[in-house]
């Protein structure tokens, strides 16, 4: 399947390389610099090329491009839910999916991906099964592999590879068995002009982290499961208990991972926490425009409204802007043409207001659009749809584990046209 | 950290250092210097730099005993061997010791590299060593076994045979490490031994959901495949609907009842008169199986699921996979770009489906680009008559988007939105018209270019429109849109013969000023309007063609000249002038404004194929269905019996199976292997399925496996009257009394995974009537002795269709015991045609239900089970029969039923309070509910001393009802009644 994978770096060095079949020579990536170079943005380089004798499918991540070669048919999303799944690997390795950080672990990396494929298949994906091969680097471990001349690469089998549960390893052990859940929800919302809603939907997660010994089993139940439309599973959870009881069940992996992503079903109405009062204009045939923005809460649940961030990209016209802000501070990027206006708190007595003048670029006409704004904000403690969490409980273990469960909502794509 | 830092510092300084040093570090004997060594190696590898010449220092390293530098070495070994055949043969010794370890990791890396290592002469070697690994104790080794066998057949094709047997051999693994990995080779090796996959095929479909993600994708796509060689089409008898898409969308209904198998209602209704439809029950098997992989995580295996539904489910059912393609696309960006095209292909065929997600492919302009025109080709495909203003108002935001690749395509989706839905044509036009105004060159191009595909589509009412297009050119400056522009009013002079000359004048007048193309159609203009009307324009025309003469630019002269020659007739010959009429004004072509999406499904969706939109190589052609099913008892398998033994412990100590998990309810979806009476039952039963040709959906929801043989039946039929027929389908009424009762709670003690069906149709007189046939008997029958197989003794439902075997299509030998018996049992039952309707109370207690779980009950578990009896008090209460069980530590106390919720139509009669229950121990207690003939669910309070727990009861619609006997002929009397009202 997956023959070989080719990390590429932003300025186009082939920095890493590795083949599960017979070597694929690196000269197959020009023909991706190619595609890289007609798509002008790095967004927008097609992820599946097909060149004469291979296809080459990638992934953009973290400012490193995946770029993985293909002989034969295969799904295309296999392929790229796989190099996703390796990036994360790497970034729960190292902390980072850089280059550095990839250069510095090379020999761990080139284990993992060893790991990772056998003749193109993926064999073992599972962070908890991987771990348990190839130790993640510690300053401690090294040190102490340095003296003891022991290795980081586990020679035995991982029990998780063999269990019906590859997602736990076995022999868990804390001193204090803890158990947290993050309701995280992101509002997707489109404003139109005029303030009235496009379209808007919630949409959720559910990251736990869970440091619990031995092997417990979880049931975590909500206040009003009929809330969730639309829901997706870690393996962990057992699909028929949901369905019957709209009960999460499940032995969960060790450490940090993502529980269930969720939709709030679209017919409920989504509350919109904050207004923006907008007045862009150019004027025709002359080199200014004026930019006038206030933001403020709308329906917050008695909650405020924090670390508002507003971006918007400008007509590419603009030359310069000279804003006022009555809060916060904000910057504007002439080359990307980018304006960043960091508010943080929105506190009712004084909205905050961005106000100004637009320089334009003489003679050029004035741009036909009003760029649109996008939102970025967080409102701690609420989950926006409502959800709440009614119990925990655990079974299996004799202990009794610490258990939080935070909530909180941001804006995800949240765009105000204008 | 010593170590890191050092390979750290390896990096800058690689061309520098001598190969020497470190074939001196590895020359040594001291673990950490070697390890160093490899470390700068593998290093250089992944850096792409050769390191070959280091090969012989490498390869002595082979039997190191540190498992750190034995795997960098196996990772140099796999790279390098194929470049250094000879020496790496001086490797192989150590592998075929490791495939002897006691350790199964070390045989499983050792097969992995040594299959991994393209050395030919090693072939025999290989073949011998997968053949090993095959039959290994250890399913992880067997694994790497099913991954080495597409190395080899990459290496020499010649082992195909050889290896296709160790790949059948494999295929019928019943472990779920095992199963993707060999599907995967059967995929490469193989793919067109699909009577392979015929034995193991309901063994896959039940294991599906606890095999990893990996293998699950593959496993779907080529069980899409080998449905579309063995199944018939569930959309068959719609074929013929589908010249009217929109009534074959609304008909749905009628699709539903269709795919759940057509009651004896149906066979009446108009449409009888096809042949009816049935889905083979390893289809449904099929669907049911995948359905709640459409929640995955992983968006691979949604999307296979996805197509699997889009080329097998019947039109009614594909819905589903709707809102699981819409939440993809929250996910990465290329994950969006690959489900989108998915969508896009979709929505051509099946556009009801996402019409209610519509908004969610709205865009935004952060999107990058290529996702943003792949939304706008769904949006415009989902466009219909309802939705269209909200669609086309967005399509105007888009309009004033700053990058104009989009806008580009903004305006080709508007021109195709206008040419398929005509009530908007106009608008369409008219806000194309304004767009010409656009300072943006492109997008008046583009305006043009749709405005001139519209107005082709209509040649009889577009002189309104070029009335206007020709007043614009006083104003358009863009010169693509003049040029455009004066092209349409020269292809239909003829529609607008006043106005055509005067532009003509006015662009004659400005003619030295025009750009390029512009004067390239003036000529064009002046040549058409001298030939349709010389009299007016005959001097203009002159006057521009001597203009054009003297032009700066050669394309223009040229044109000129060409064109005077062409139209004014000359004295010698001329014969192209007397055609030139007919070339000029040649009647061209619409062109046509159809999604480039149309017809790509004829690839697999969710295929590279299909996303490049050609094949690629190793594409597996999607077969069309045949038109006749294959013979489906190739797929029935036989069990030997010491699998099930062993499995029986196996399933002791595995752990609950996850997902297809309910405290040990034996469904379809739980793993074959570890219940090999599940797989027998439904095995046989769906046989049973195919051979009595009726099924019913809600049936094989409810129950699977009937582990229960009827030990007896009722006798006294001929109390019974006549007008007890029509209660067939109301709730239980008659008490009857069972005749071993002691029987019934000995079932209810045994083993929770017992269950027997519920029985919801009344139609399988046929069926009965075969059996009848077959031996007539008396009414009671004593349960043969059951075999050591299945020691319980067993029960059924006498109404339950799925139960009857014709013995004939029987080959599984367990359920056969069964069968034979549940034959028997039914052979009396119609005896008599004279006195057709009869009731019969006794039947086996139902599947027993959770009615709380042990973590939700803090201890107390509460399952309940309809027995199936009649309820003492009140004939109109179903009887519940509850089983508490106290695995806490501690005794619960006064256990009642609190204040019953009161719901309209429902009402209770508690159980005798429980004073206690000590821990460990458990007890059993009948209460009756009065449905009230609903399947709304009772909802009631379970109370201790301390707590409370809401809990409720949902009847399965069988539950509700009272079996009935009745012949073919009376059966058919009261079908006929029913359909008279």
């Amino acid at each position: 399947m997956i023959h070989s994978l080719f990390l590429i770096n932003c300025s186009g060095d082939i920095f890493l390389e590795k083949h599960w079949k017979s070597v694929v020579s690196q000269s197959v990536c020009d023909y991706f610099f190619e595609a890289q170079e007609k798509a002008a943005d790095v967004e927008n380089v097609p992820p599946v090329i097909s060149t004469p004798h291979h296809y080459l499918i990638s992934i953009y991540r973290d400012k490193l491009f995946f770029v993985s070669v293909i002989q034969t048919e295969v799904p295309p999303l296999f392929v790229i839910e796989f190099l996703h799944r390796v990036a994360d690997t790497f970034q729960d390795y190292f902390g980072e999916c850089s280059e550095a950080a990839i250069k510095d672990n090379v020999v761990i990396v080139y284990e993992l991906l060893e790991e990772m494929l056998d003749n193109g298949f993926p064999l073992a994906t599972e962070s908890n099964i991987l771990k348990e091969l190839i130790k993640p680097p510690t300053i401690l471990r090294s040190v102490v592999n340095s003296i003891t001349g022991s290795s980081n690469v586990g020679d035995t089998l991982p029990t998780g590879q063999l269990s019906n549960i590859p997602w736990r390893r076995a022999g868990v052990k804390y001193t204090n068995n803890e158990a947290y859940f993050d309701v995280i929800e992101e509002i997707d919302a489109i404003i139109d002009k005029s303030g009235s809603t496009v379209f808007a939907e919630i949409q959720g997660v559910i990251d736990a982290c869970i440091k619990l010994s031995g092997m417990p089993d979880l049931s975590l139940s909500f206040m009003n499961p009929r809330l969730l439309d639309d829901v997706s599973f870690h393996p962990c959870i057992r699909f028929k208990r949901w369905e019957s009881e709209r009960v999460l069940s499940f032995i969960p992996p060790d450490g940090n991972f993502r529980l269930i992503s969720y939709r709030v079903s679209s017919q409920n109405l989504v509350a919109i926490p904050v207004y923006v009062k907008h007045n862009i204009s150019f004027k025709e045939n002359s080199s200014c425009g004026r930019f006038d923005i206030t933001i403020g809460p709308k329906q917050n649940m008695g909650k405020t409204v924090e670390g508002i961030t507003v971006t918007v990209h400008m007509p590419k016209v603009v030359l310069n802007m000279n804003l006022t802000p009555t809060q916060g501070s904000y910057t504007f990027d002439p080359v990307t043409k980018v304006l960043t206006w960091d508010i943080g708190k929105i506190t009712p007595q004084k909205l905050p207001s961005l106000k100004g003048l637009v320089n334009l670029q003489s003679g050029a006409p004035k741009p036909e659009e009003n760029p649109s704004l996008n939102i970025q904000f967080k409102i701690q403690q609420l989950a926006i749809s409502g959800l709440k969490v009614n119990r925990l409980d655990m079974y299996g273990e004799k202990y009794k584990p610490f258990k939080g469960v935070k909530y909180i909502t941001k804006a995800g794509k949240f765009q105000v046209r204008t | 950290m010593q170590n890191e830092n050092k390979s750290k510092s390896f990096f800058p300084a690689s061309p520098s250092l001598k190969h020497d040093d470190l074939k001196e570090m590895l020359d040594t004997n001291k673990d950490s210097l070697k390890l160093e060594a490899m470390k700068r190696i593998v290093a250089m590898i992944a850096r792409g730099k050769n390191a070959s010449d280091l090969f012989p220092a490498v390869v002595k390293n082979v039997a190191c005993k540190n498992i750190e530098v034995k795997k960098l070495v196996y990772v140099y070994l796999v790279r390098y061997a194929e470049e250094q055949q000879d020496l790496a043969l001086l490797s192989i010794s150590t592998f075929q010791r490791g495939l002897k370890d006691p350790n199964q990791l070390i045989r499983a890396s050792a097969l992995r590299v040594l299959s991994s290592i393209r050395v030919p002469i090693i072939v025999p070697i290989m073949m011998l060593a997968i053949k090993e690994a095959a039959s290994d104790m250890s399913p992880y080794v067997r694994k790497t076994a099913a991954h080495a066998i597409p190395k080899l057949y990459s290496l020499d094709s010649d082992q195909k045979d050889q290896l296709i047997e160790v790949i059948e051999k494999l295929l019928a693994d019943k472990t779920t490490l095992v199963a993707g990995s060999v599907v995967m080779a059967f995929e490469e090796v193989c793919p067109e031994r699909i009577d392979l996959i015929h034995k193991n095929y309901r063994k896959l479909c039940n294991l599906l959901i606890d095999v990893e993600e990996w293998g699950q994708v593959v496993i779907i796509n080529m069980l899409t495949r080998y449905a579309r060689t063995q199944f018939l089409s569930p959309n068959k008898n719609e074929s013929l609907l589908e010249e009217n898409p929109e009534k074959a969308f609304y008909g749905s209904e009628e699709d539903e009842s269709k795919g759940s198998g057509p009651g004896p209602e149906e066979a009446a209704a108009p449409l009888a008169a096809r042949r009816p439809y049935i889905m083979d029950p390893d289809h449904r098997l099929l669907l049911r199986n995948t359905k709640p992989l459409l929640q995955s995580r992983s968006a691979a295996v949604v999307m296979a699921v996805a197509q699997l539904y889009f080329h097998l489910a019947p039109k009614a059912e594909v819905g589903v996979i709707a809102k699981a393609l819409v939440r993809l696309l929250r996910s990465h960006s290329e994950v969006q770009y690959v489900v989108l095209q998915n969508v896009a292909t979709m929505s051509i065929k099946r556009r009801g489906m996402f019409e209610p997600y519509l908004k969610s492919f709205y865009i935004r302009s952060t999107d990058p680009t290529q996702i943003k025109i792949l939304k706008l080709e769904v949006l415009t495909n989902l466009a219909n008559e309802t939705n269209i203003p909200t669609v086309l108002r967005e399509f105007q935001t888009y309009i004033r988007s700053m990058d104009k690749d989009f806008v580009a395509a903004t305006i080709q989706a508007i021109g195709r939105c206008a040419t398929n839905i005509g009530r908007v044509r106009d608008t369409c036009l008219n806000g194309l018209v304004q767009l010409l105004s656009n300072r943006d060159e492109l997008v008046v191009a583009e305006s043009v270019v749709v405005i001139k595909k519209l107005l082709q589509m209509q040649p009889s009412q577009h002189g309104e429109i070029i009335k206007h297009l020709a007043k614009l050119t006083d104003n358009i400056q863009v010169p693509m849109a003049r040029a455009s522009i004066l092209w349409l009013i020269g292809e239909y002079c003829e529609h607008v013969p006043r106005i055509a000359p005067d532009v003509l004048r006015k662009m004659a007048k400005s003619f030295t000023a025009e750009e390029d193309i512009v004067k390239l159609q003036v000529i064009n203009l002046a040549a058409k309007l001298y030939l349709t009307n010389s009299k007016q324009t005959k001097l203009l025309t002159q006057y521009v063609l001597s203009l054009a003469k003297y032009d700066q630019n050669y394309d223009i002269r040229d044109r000129a000249r060409f064109t005077r020659q062409l139209i004014v007739p000359s004295e010698q010959g001329g014969t192209l002038s007397r055609h030139a009429k007919k070339l000029f004004l040649a009647p061209k072509p619409a062109p046509v404004l159809e999604s480039s999406f149309k017809d790509r499904d004829h690839f697999q969706l969710g295929s590279l194929s299909h996303l490049l939109n050609a094949k690629a190589t190793g594409y597996q052609e999607l077969p069309d269905w045949p038109e006749e099913a294959p013979d489906p008892s190739v797929r029935n398998v036989e069990v030997p019996e010491w699998t099930k033994c062993s499995n029986r412990e196996k399933r002791k100590e595995k752990e609950k199976p996850f997902y297809s998990d309910s405290e040990g309810e034996s469904g379809p979806t739980e793993s074959a292997d570890s219940d090999p009476e599940s797989v027998s039952e439904s095995e046989s039963k769906s046989s049973n399925e195919s051979g009595s040709g009726t099924s019913s959906e809600e049936d094989d929801e409810e129950d699977q496996s009937d582990e229960q043989e009827a030990d007896e039946k009722k006798k006294g039929k001929s109390d019974q009257s006549e007008e007890e027929q029509e209660k067939k389908v109301k709730k239980k009424k008659k008490a009857h009394e069972r005749k071993e009762t002691s029987e019934s709670s000995e079932e209810e003690g045994s083993a929770s995974d017992s269950s027997s069906s519920e029985s919801e149709s009344a139609s399988e007189s046929e069926d009965e009537e075969e059996e009848e046939q077959a031996e007539p008997d008396t009414w009671r029958r004593k349960t043969p002795p059951s075999s050591k197989i299945i020691p319980k003794t067993k029960e059924i439902s006498l109404l339950d269709l799925e139960d009857f075997t014709p013995p004939s299509v029987q080959p599984v030998s367990p359920p056969k015991v069964v069968s034979t018996s549940l034959v028997t049992d039914l052979e009396g039952l119609t005896l008599t045609d004279s006195s057709p309707s009869l009731l019969s109370p006794v039947m086996g207690p139902g599947k027993r239900q959770e009615l709380l779980h042990r973590v939700a009950g803090e201890g107390l578990a509460v399952e309940y089970v309809f027995n199936r009896q009649p309820f003492p008090g009140d004939p109109h209460m179903v009887s519940v029969c509850i089983h508490f069980s106290n695995s806490s530590e501690t005794p619960v106390k006064g256990l009642h039923v609190g204040v019953p919720h009161q719901q309209p139509g429902i009402c209770i009669q508690e159980f005798p309070e429980i004073e206690s229950l000590a821990p460990g121990d458990s007890v059993t207690a009948i209460m009756g509910i009065n449905f009230s003939d609903s399947t709304q669910a009772a909802t009631f309070q379970l109370c201790t001393q301390t707590r409370q727990f809401y809990v409720s009861i949902q009847p399965p619609v069988g539950e509700l009802m009272a079996p009935v006997f009745m012949s073919e002929n009376e059966f058919k009397k009261e079908q006929g009644l029913l359909e008279e009202r």
